[in-house]
């Protein structure tokens, strides 16, 4: 009864709840996830940077894009150029509105010739149907019907190729294969949210639970963990990946127009090919930001140890920094002036660092320009010091290796 | 002063000149506020017409109210609780329902059940209409400037109307364009497929007007509806604790407290005029107050053709006042429940029923009970729009049992051959016969009934024409326009009488800006 009124459960939700011992759940597109499995966060994290963590990422929304035209639809609703895009490699790509402000990012897959599987954080089919009119090209949402597990870690090709029946060795990064776990067919792509060695399994729905275990089996020995996405938010920042809603406002959500941004603010200037052929939604726009230059940037920022420590050792205290991504807002300053604001913080336990994702006006996004960020030591605003960096903060060899 | 003898009168004790007395009372006016019934509230009352039951009479949703009015007045610490009223679901002909929740997830999830191309569009839909009304919201507050005339306090309002026109991007203005002038028929079917989707959406347009969902104008109604739901946590949305009569309680609770006098079995028979000025008001009961200011939140009819002798007034206002169309549409059935109806499309008692159910089926079935109505005759298939306000506040039934409040439209105040008994017998009969389509045991639930006919909401509310917002919410009924070109500033054409109701300008819904807006022009003109 009113089931709608339920959030959904994915198709790992067996394994996932019984596993889960906080039973801190989050809410993920009209799913239920868990947040963490445990109520520290730290075994997770860990288990993303230096072991392998098995990550439910099924309400990913997910879209089946074939026919004749099909590239042809990419080509006009993504700034990639799509026609580069081999059989059997994946693109990261945001999308744009007529005024080449980002509604949504994902990745798409060239599972064929004239086939494609593409991801998104929001419903897409509207927009992806009233762009295909008068294409031949037929789009279907697959959410539900597919079952999405991130493998992400330095071990975690090693457990792949432990229950795979190819070898994962040569697929290389931003590449996918088919194969199989055990009986099952599954999709692989050496893609992720973390920034790591890792890898996105894409099975039918009712496979799921065989993957899962097969793969929970085979990562024992490598410390595999099962990872929630709270520890996943913090390697993500670390990674440099924004989120939508979260560090962008989509087109299509704000209110108004200072809520947008374009990719090239938000730093995809390399995946927006202006130079391929012909017209695709929010080009001219595009066109016209990349000749001009972007008033707005998102970079990365380094808060400085030593001045934390020092605002919090006028009250006595060692620094306070929460052990989580903070998806809350807090100014930039720049001699007084605001220039800017932080849309997710974190303490990122890789590198020993205060870090966060900033939106800066020109032209204080220039690596190496000093500012400062709003923190509060018991319960008084103060200015940290901080200071543009370059993204990703962290990628270790092997991510791409 | 001798006791009769007051700084402002205010005829009418509903909502608009309950605010509008306590403003002026808190200017340090002192004031009286005049009310013909027994008991205040206008339309917004709550009474107990069976023992033990009680029923929000007419008005029976709170979703425009303005949030500076509920501060300044300081209406929570005066016992306005606004309780959530978190669904509507449109039970369909095939025993299915569709239901829409605020929270997105669960309605695209709901809709889609039905149309995955509907639960997108929805979405989007609704981020357009909000945007929309956001836009527009802020014209709500303003005094309308005249755009006819050369004073300065008008040519300024035009200039800031203007700049403000500027300030909203060239997509919203178009939007609005046509969103002012489409049908919400037209409107909606550039959304949506589904056609139970689209009648509910459609009923928001028709509400309270002698129009289709095939109308011109319409989509503008439905937009009036979007307002409510952009003040976000301040939840202006709801259903009043107490009903309805519970925020002109509090209302009046205020008023009080803030010094006005309120005065209940007073009806107005006559303003005074003296000097061509109005001076008071003679009641019907032979009493006369006197004050420099008389400002009426009556309906337009009576404040300018029944209070006033017309030799006051111009003649052309007072044929534009009598072409002020006040044709009411919509009837209302109040039933006492002994137990919750069982819907066949939501059996038992779910979290749908704390929300709104409506017997929407598509836009044609609102656009074929138009037709009726528009020959003189009540719909057979009504538009219903109902809640079972017990389920949102134990306190409006006996324990285990219900008052289902029922908005039925359309129901012609000029039906053909007028209304009798016998005809609102039949049309109480229609809106059962229409539920019991989808909850076949309603009628076995019935302890008792109360029909509402517009005549009956003119007789008991006192509203000319039964219209629920005083006059339609048409397009040349509005803003400069309401309720007379010229005359949309709350003045009138007789010094010292002032008009603050729903027939002024931004229009009707428990809104109470027209009687705030009133209060502030009279207070202006003071100085």
């Amino acid at each position: 009864m009113l089931e709608t009124l339920q959030l959904k459960q994915t198709p790992f939700h067996a394994r996932t709840s019984r596993l889960s011992l906080a039973q801190n759940w989050r809410r993920w597109a009209g799913y239920r996830v868990v947040g963490s499995y445990e109520l520290s966060l730290e075994h997770e994290y860990w288990a993303i940077r230096d072991r392998a963590a098995l990550i439910d990422v099924s309400p990913l929304m997910k879209y089946v894009i074939e026919g004749p035209d099909a590239a042809r639809l990419l080509n006009k609703v993504t700034p990639r150029d799509i026609d580069r895009l081999a059989v059997g490699q994946v693109f990261y790509t945001g999308w744009c509105d007529e005024d080449g402000k980002l509604i949504d990012d994902g990745t798409i897959s060239r599972l064929g010739p004239a086939q494609f599987r593409m991801t998104s954080a929001e419903p897409s089919l509207r927009w992806l149907a009233m762009n295909a009119v008068g294409l031949d090209v037929r789009v279907s949402e697959v959410t539900d019907q597919i079952g999405t597990l991130s493998l992400q870690g330095p071990k975690s090709r090693a457990i792949l190729n432990r229950v795979c029946r190819d070898t994962l060795d040569g697929l290389k990064y931003f590449r996918c294969m088919q194969t199989y776990v055990g009986n099952v067919p599954v999709g692989i792509s050496r893609t992720g949210y973390t920034g790591d060695l890792g890898y996105e399994i894409w099975m039918g729905a009712a496979d799921a639970l065989p993957v899962w275990d097969a793969l929970m089996k085979a990562g024992d020995d490598f410390g595999i963990a099962p990872c929630g996405i709270l520890a996943m938010d913090m390697a993500r920042v670390e990674a440099g990946l924004f989120m939508l809603d979260v560090d962008y406002t989509a087109a299509t959500h704000a209110w108004i127009e200072g809520q947008k941004s374009s990719p090239l603010e938000m730093g995809l200037d390399w995946a927006v090919s202006v130079e391929k052929k012909g017209y695709f939604v929010g080009r001219r726009a595009l066109e016209r930001e990349k000749r001009e230059a972007s008033a707005w940037r998102m970079v990365g920022i380094e808060v400085g140890w030593d001045g934390i420590e020092q605002l919090f050792a006028e009250v006595g205290l060692p620094p306070q920094i929460p052990a989580i991504a903070v998806r809350e807002s807090r100014p930039i300053m720049s001699d007084g002036k605001q220039v800017g604001y932080v849309s997710t913080s974190t303490w990122s336990p890789v590198l020993k660092k205060y870090i966060a994702l900033a939106h800066l006006q020109r032209p204080y996004y220039e690596v190496g320009t000093p500012l400062t960020m709003e923190i509060t030591v018991e319960h008084h605003r103060k200015q940290a010091p901080a200071r543009v960096v370059k993204l990703p903060f962290y990628e270790p060899v092997w991510k791409k290796k | 002063m001798s006791v009769n003898t007051y700084d402002a009168i205010i005829i009418g004790a509903g909502h608009n000149g309950l605010i509008a007395g306590a403003y002026l009372a808190r200017a340090g006016k002192k004031v009286v506020i005049l009310e013909r019934r027994e008991i205040v509230g206008g339309a917004a009352v709550t009474e107990e017409i069976f023992p033990g039951y009680r029923f929000s009479e007419f008005s029976y949703v709170v979703s425009l109210l303005r949030p500076e009015i509920i501060r300044d007045l300081e209406l929570p610490r005066h016992g306005l609780k606004i309780l959530p009223l978190p669904s509507t679901v449109t039970p369909m002909d095939n025993g299915d329902y569709l239901a829409a929740w605020a929270d997105h997830e669960p309605t695209r999830r709901e809709i889609c059940r039905h149309s995955p191309r509907d639960a997108e569009a929805f979405d989007e839909y609704s981020r357009v209409m909000a945007r929309a009304a956001k836009a527009i919201k802020p014209v709500l507050s303003l005094v309308p400037p005249d755009p006819s005339s050369m004073s300065i306090r008008d040519m300024l309002g035009l200039l800031k109307l203007g700049r403000y026109a500027k300030s909203l991007s060239e997509k919203e203005l178009y939007r609005i364009a046509k969103l002012v002038t489409q049908s919400s028929a037209d409107l909606l079917d550039e959304w949506f497929e589904f056609d139970p989707l689209k009648g509910t959406k459609s009923a928001s347009g028709i509400i309270g007007t002698f129009l289709g969902p095939h109308s011109p104008g319409t989509a503008y109604v439905l937009l009036h509806h979007y307002m409510g739901e952009i003040d976000g946590a301040f939840r202006a949305w709801g259903f009043a604790k107490n009903g309805t009569g519970g925020v002109t309680a509090a209302i009046a609770a205020s008023a009080r407290a803030l010094g006005a006098e309120i005065r209940t079995n007073a009806a107005v028979k006559q303003v005074i005029v003296k000097g061509g000025r109005a001076a008071g008001v003679a009641l019907e009961n032979g009493d006369e107050l006197r004050a420099s200011v008389v400002l009426s939140a009556a309906d337009p009819k009576r404040t300018f053709l029944n209070f006033v002798e017309s030799k006051h007034f111009p003649d052309e206002f007072v044929t534009q006042i009598k072409n002020f169309r006040v044709r009411g549409s919509s009837g209302k059935v109040n039933i006492a429940l002994s137990g919750l109806p069982d819907f066949t499309c939501l059996p038992g008692e779910t979290p749908l029923h704390r929300g709104a159910i409506s017997i929407s089926p598509s836009i044609d079935y609102i656009e074929r009970a138009y037709d009726e109505a528009k020959y003189g005759q009540f719909s057979k298939n009504p538009y219903i729009d109902m809640i079972i306000p017990s389920m949102i506040d134990r306190d409006m039934a006996p324990p285990g049992h219900h008052v289902m409040s029922c908005f039925v439209q359309y129901a012609p105040y000029d039906i053909e051959g007028g209304w009798d008994d016998q005809k609102r017998d039949a049309f109480g009969e229609t809106v059962i016969r229409t539920i019991e389509r989808y909850a076949p045991n309603i009628r076995r639930l019935i302890v008792g009934k109360q029909v509402i006919t517009p005549k009956d909401i003119e007789r008991i509310a006192g509203i000319t024409g039964g219209n629920i917002f005083h006059g339609e919410l048409l397009l040349h009924q509005l803003f400069f326009l309401r309720p007379a070109p010229q005359w949309a500033d709350f003045r009138t054409p007789l010094p010292g009488y002032y008009f603050g109701a729903s027939g002024a300008h931004p229009g009707g819904g428990v809104m109470g800006a027209a009687g705030k807006l009133a209060a502030h022009e009279v207070l202006r003109d003071w100085r």
